[in-house]
């Protein structure tokens, strides 16, 4: 156990939850922190997601992935400590204010919380940020629909719960 | 921003505003989209057909984000309509920059499947400096729409 995973016990949860997502893997999206309150996000920078060829900036539509993803991963995570299980949550909708555009060649950190979680939908927020969260990039409010727990395939449900599979 | 920036040097080379002229000569607007690594790295495409444009998202593994449906990730759909937007508003107003995003909503009226998408464009108001454009998504049927959105771009 590391130390992160202590102060914050769904992070290997939110990680594996990530893995699963081949986009995000694509992107090369790492969870730094997970709990019932929030999760932090890292993004890498990468050259083949420039949406502005004469600046090197990043395309708005990576950035809206990291908020969708953080924010969607935040809903299954505050889900995870309230009811003890497991639910995926299909995005209603998102909207995104974009700040100012990211500095190339640095990551971007994305922090998203669900802060109400009715008895069918999840209510988000989220950041988009470089240097400091107080200077952000970009700013996300969002809407997740609660679905049973029984549409989480049996798959999907070990690869997130860490359990052996019978491969 | 602060720290000097090694990619501006070849700001000066790219003219937007002759990629955009070569493209209407042309009349092939995927020459915009060649520029845009983003563009590539989800695999869109773009046809005209008389006055309007049509932009296809053909189906791809990587822009999965749901494995078990398996469904497109929203955030590939949104970076799509996105990106639509911006050679919409690049072609209609032959623009010398590439306009910047404000703000974008996006609303999920259905699952994406894994299979290609479309996308279509409307400028509802261009003004001095900010254009509000819709964008409409869908996948088999042009009336199912899997995802609208509306956006704010500053424009020059």
């Amino acid at each position: 156990m590391n130390k992160t995973a202590d102060v914050f016990p769904l992070t290997e949860m939110a990680s594996r939850f990530v893995a699963q997502l081949t986009q995000c893997q694509r992107l090369k999206l790492k969870v730094l922190e997970g709990s019932a309150k929030h999760v932090l996000m890292e993004l890498p920078y990468d050259s083949q997601l420039v949406g502005y060829p004469d600046t090197g900036v990043i395309h708005g539509g990576v950035i809206t992935t990291l908020m969708d993803t953080a924010s969607g991963c935040a809903v299954v995570c505050s889900i995870f400590d309230k009811f003890q299980a497991l639910e995926l949550s299909p995005t209603l909708d998102l909207r995104v204010d974009y700040m100012k555009p990211a500095e190339p060649f640095k990551p971007v950190y994305g922090f998203a919380q669900c802060y109400k979680l009715s008895s069918s939908v999840a209510f988000t927020r989220a950041i988009a940020y470089q240097d400091s969260i107080d200077d952000p990039i970009a700013h996300a409010v969002g809407s997740f629909m609660r679905i049973s727990p029984e549409m989480v395939g049996e798959e999907f449900r070990q690869a997130l719960m860490g359990e052996p599979r019978h491969d | 921003m602060t720290s000097p920036n090694p990619l501006e040097c070849d700001a000066e080379k790219l003219d937007v505003k002759s990629i955009v002229r070569k493209a209407t000569e042309l009349n092939d607007f995927g020459h915009l989209l060649e520029h845009v690594p983003y563009a590539k790295f989800i695999g869109m495409g773009v046809e005209r057909f008389g006055d309007e444009l049509v932009f296809k998202l053909p189906a791809k593994d990587d822009n999965i984000g749901n494995p078990v449906l398996p469904a497109l990730h929203g955030g590939v759909i949104a970076g799509f309509m996105e990106m639509s937007a911006i050679v919409q508003l690049m072609v209609f107003m032959q623009a010398t920059k590439v306009p910047k995003i404000v703000d974008f909503s996006i609303d999920y009226l259905r699952a994406g499947y894994h299979k290609d998408s479309f996308a279509e464009c409307k400028i509802t108001r261009q003004g001095r400096r900010v254009a509000n454009v819709s964008i409409n998504c869908w996948q088999t049927n042009r009336k199912h729409l899997i995802a609208t959105a509306r956006a704010h771009f500053l424009i020059d």
